[in-house]
């Protein structure tokens, strides 16, 4: 099968992958205690307001008839209107995906150069000083959760030193990029340790591999035989790593959002949920899942240009 | 997870307050500042819990503090309540009823909209068609369904003659209720919200924030702010760490905890309305086992208050005595105080046949505290004969799930007139009744003080009706929770009256130092 079409293939069964999340999700929403109406009516909870804002909103309608013109708007490209403010479900997903793709492209732009670079010197070096550095100092990240770590890095750097904006409460990401930092920091602590470990366990194993040794046999130059040769095979175990590192960013960390206050999609799904709206619930799982559809595909695509012999293309 | 995205539903029934009447509104600034001086000038930046996809600037739709306190910056009311939780005037600079109580000629003072068009008559009326629309569901809707909206009419273009559906002397609480703010006539577009308030509107990001700048033609003089900025910081140690971090002046809605860890610094003055939201637990009389009178107040006997107030809510309140609004007009301050009296309780008990019993009590994180004092309490019934079991429910439909089911809930509200309490909770039609108290003899008390005129024969009625409530009723109301906010040290004129009153949140009488 060629390229292009396990690609078409994988796409179509994503697709169905998401049309069934969506499904999942809408079930699930409607299985929790309390609808819109309930949750708007907050501590007023008169029975009669209560049914007033249920007409109002439409959740009068039966459940069914209610997903089934959402599905059909979806069809159409309409994400529907959140139940709650009105405002189209769209200019939710545009405005939570910005702060959330900044975090995450500038996470991924650090992570990944730093986790190969780690790995590689480490892998080089096994054994060594350097390595056992590199060991030490990532699994010691790795072991903190981001909770902990953002609480401590605001309270030394943020709020004691003041050397940094402890929150980004009301910022431009981009136009104060001095917000980003402490973020940025958090969220790359971890990954950057399970992604460098693959890195270099991927490069002792290549540079060990048969066909290494025989390209140094050949006579081929050392950083070569490292860095075109070895370094390929080394990154496929570390690239799936990195799409699932990709899919949880993308999907907006929800406590990195919440202690920056940074209104990302962790943010808009936690409000959502908390407020039944069933919509902008149903919006974001859609592009939760066709992210990670997406993501994945991309990440074996890559593999496979890597080292097209990983990857079984049946 | 909860407290991430903790968020503080206002209402009439959630809010605070009642510092000033009392005198004993406290502000533990740190140094001396600049802020002793009133000086015009600056933007203050405020941040609040907010609520993402819920938040809008339609005043008749707000819900949150947040939005509240937005909706008092670029909007007003007719009235509004005073420091101790009585209606004041505000755009009404008058009001009269004729003998029955039923028609109320209100004269508006002269004031502008932002657009620079007057507030008339025809605007207060299409404001409260707007709100009574049969096909909308408004919150303010229920405290003005009295008002015979045909029949009304303005007058002249500042003379509003409202006729009401039955005789209620108490009027001027529903021209102050939550929600009950005056827009321009036709206003359906709030993307840019046009309102007679201290600021008018700038900008607006949803979940993010909100710049307003002054009024210069504010009816009641303008602010001493230049602009004013609300940004949403949900978490509240994130409004702690914005403040201390010098990226905010205003931290809203902050805990004791975070209260004394910082009242000695000198990065963040801590301000505390106290008094305000009241904490309590709900037994509904209409099923067993607090159908027995005996039983409830065997539970009223059980509850150590100081010990309560101490670790529930660190210190930062004062006991209660079963009865709504302490410090607000109307209260029943004569009633002696109740303290604990385990011997007392534990024959109730037995008399009620309730030994060996095991109570549900439902709690959730709805509020703040309610699960910490519900596992307070269930520990001081131990020991009694009864047993307390906690149930913790899902925060977001708690109110209306306890609103009908179990029988003994977590309960807190905001600030709002002891007539308002009663009206909302305790009388046989009531929306939110959740004690179930339906009592005829207690229904025909209320309708008779909403028709006394004089002020000190309608207080005796509703001292009789306290009484009742204090000996028999459904409410534990062991406290009433400091509100707390944290500001920069030079930040002055930040009032301790509880949320949902006038001068909380009142950023117009607030200065940079």
């Amino acid at each position: 099968m060629s390229l292009r079409r396990y690609a078409a293939r994988r796409l179509a069964i994503g697709a169905v992958q998401v049309l069934a999340v969506v499904t999942v999700v809408f079930l699930l929403v409607q299985a929790l205690p309390g609808d819109a109406a309930v949750a708007l009516a907050g501590d007023n909870p008169d029975p009669r307001r209560i049914e007033e804002i249920r007409v109002a909103m439409g959740l009068d309608r039966p459940p069914l008839d209610r997903f089934g013109s959402w599905l059909w708007g979806l069809a159409h490209g309409d994400f529907g209107a959140s139940l709650i403010s009105g405002r189209p479900v769209a200019e939710f997903l545009h405005d939570g995906l910005g702060p959330t793709l900044v975090l995450a492209l500038l996470a991924l732009v650090l992570l990944v150069p730093m986790s190969v670079l780690l790995g590689v010197l480490a892998a080089l070096r096994e054994g060594g000083p350097l390595d056992r550095a590199v060991t030490t100092v990532t699994v010691g990240l790795h072991s903190i959760p981001e909770f902990a770590l953002a609480v401590v890095l605001i309270a030394l750097f943020g709020v004691q030193l003041r050397w940094l904006p402890p929150t980004a409460v009301g910022a431009d990401l981009l136009a104060e990029p001095a917000v980003l930092v402490l973020p940025l920091v958090v969220l790359v602590a971890r990954p950057l340790c399970s992604i460098s470990r693959l890195v270099r366990a991927g490069m002792i194993d290549a540079l060990a591999s048969d066909y290494v040794r025989h390209a140094r046999r050949l006579g081929i130059g050392v950083n070569r035989v490292r860095f075109a040769h070895a370094l390929p095979t080394a990154l496929a175990p570390a690239v799936q790593q990195v799409a699932r590192t990709t899919d949880w960013l993308l999907g907006g960390v929800i406590v990195v959002e919440a202690v920056f206050v940074i209104p990302g999609l962790g943010t808009t799904l936690v409000d959502a949920v908390a407020g039944r709206d069933l919509p902008v619930v149903q919006g974001l799982a859609v592009v939760f899942a066709v992210t990670t559809v997406v993501v994945n595909l991309v990440a074996d695509l890559v593999v496979f240009r890597l080292a097209p012999r990983s990857v079984a293309i049946a | 997870m909860h407290s991430l995205n903790r968020r503080n539903f206002l209402g009439l029934t959630a809010g605070l307050s009642i510092a000033t009447l009392t005198g004993c509104g406290t502000t533990d600034s740190g140094p001396a500042s600049a802020a002793s001086t009133p000086r015009d000038g600056g933007r203050l930046r405020a941040a609040f819990a907010g609520g993402g996809a819920k938040e809008v600037l339609d005043p008749h739709l707000a819900n949150l503090f947040v939005e509240a306190a937005r909706s008092k910056a670029l909007y007003d009311k007719l009235a509004d309540l005073g420091p101790d939780v009585s209606a004041q005037p505000r755009l009404a600079e008058k009001w009269e009823a004729d003998a029955a109580l039923t028609r109320w000629r209100i004269t508006l003072r002269q004031a502008t909209f932002h657009n620079g068009q007057p507030v008339r008559a025809e605007d207060v009326l299409a404001s409260y068609a707007r709100i009574l629309d049969p096909n909308r569901a408004f919150r303010a809707k229920s405290s003005l369904a009295l008002i015979d909206l045909p029949n009304s009419r303005a007058v002249d273009e500042r003379t509003v003659e409202f006729a009401l559906k039955r005789p209620f002397v108490e009027f001027p609480n529903a021209l102050a209720a939550f929600g009950t703010y005056i827009v321009p006539a036709g206003s359906e577009d709030f993307t840019a919200p046009v309102g007679s308030g201290p600021f008018s509107f700038v900008s607006f990001e949803p979940g993010k924030s909100v710049l307003l700048k002054r009024n210069a033609d504010y009816w009641e003089g303008a602010p001493h702010l230049d602009e004013l900025e609300f940004v949403i910081a949900n978490e509240e140690s994130a409004r702690a760490n914005a403040l201390l971090g010098g990226q905010v002046e205003y931290a809203h809605d902050l805990t004791p905890t975070t209260a004394r860890s910082h009242a000695a610094g000198d990065r963040m003055a801590i301000h505390r309305a106290p008094n305000s939201a009241v904490q309590a637990f709900a037994m509904k009389v209409d099923r067993p086992p607090f159908d027995n009178r005996d039983l409830r107040e065997a539970m009223f006997l059980l509850a150590d208050r100081p010990q309560l107030v101490e670790s529930v809510l660190a210190g930062s309140g004062q006991v209660g005595n079963d009865l709504f609004g302490k410090g607000y007009q109307h209260y029943a301050d004569d009633i002696p105080q109740r303290t604990r009296d385990l011997d007392k309780a534990k024959f109730l008990i037995r008399r009620a046949g309730a030994e060996g019993l095991t109570v549900k009590l439902d709690t959730s994180t709805a509020a703040a505290g309610m699960v910490e004092a519900a596992t307070v309490f269930a520990d001081q019934v131990k020991g009694s004969g009864l047993t307390i079991e906690v149930v913790t429910g899902n925060k977001d439909s708690y109110w209306a799930d306890t609103l009908k089911n179990g029988s003994m809930s977590s309960f807190r509200s905001g600030a709002m007139p002891i007539e308002t309490h009663i009206a909302q909770r305790l009388l046989t039609g009531s929306g939110t009744n959740v004690t179930k108290w339906a009592r005829p003899d207690f229904d025909a008390l209320y309708d008779k003080a909403v028709s006394t005129v004089d002020d000190a024969g309608r207080g005796a009625v509703y001292r009789e009706m306290q009484r009742s409530l204090h000996a028999e009723g459904g409410y534990l109301m062991w406290g009433f929770a400091d509100w707390i906010v944290g500001a920069a040290p030079n930040v002055g004129g930040i009032s301790t009256a509880p949320a949902n009153t006038l001068d909380w949140a009142r950023f117009d009488k607030v200065w940079l130092g």
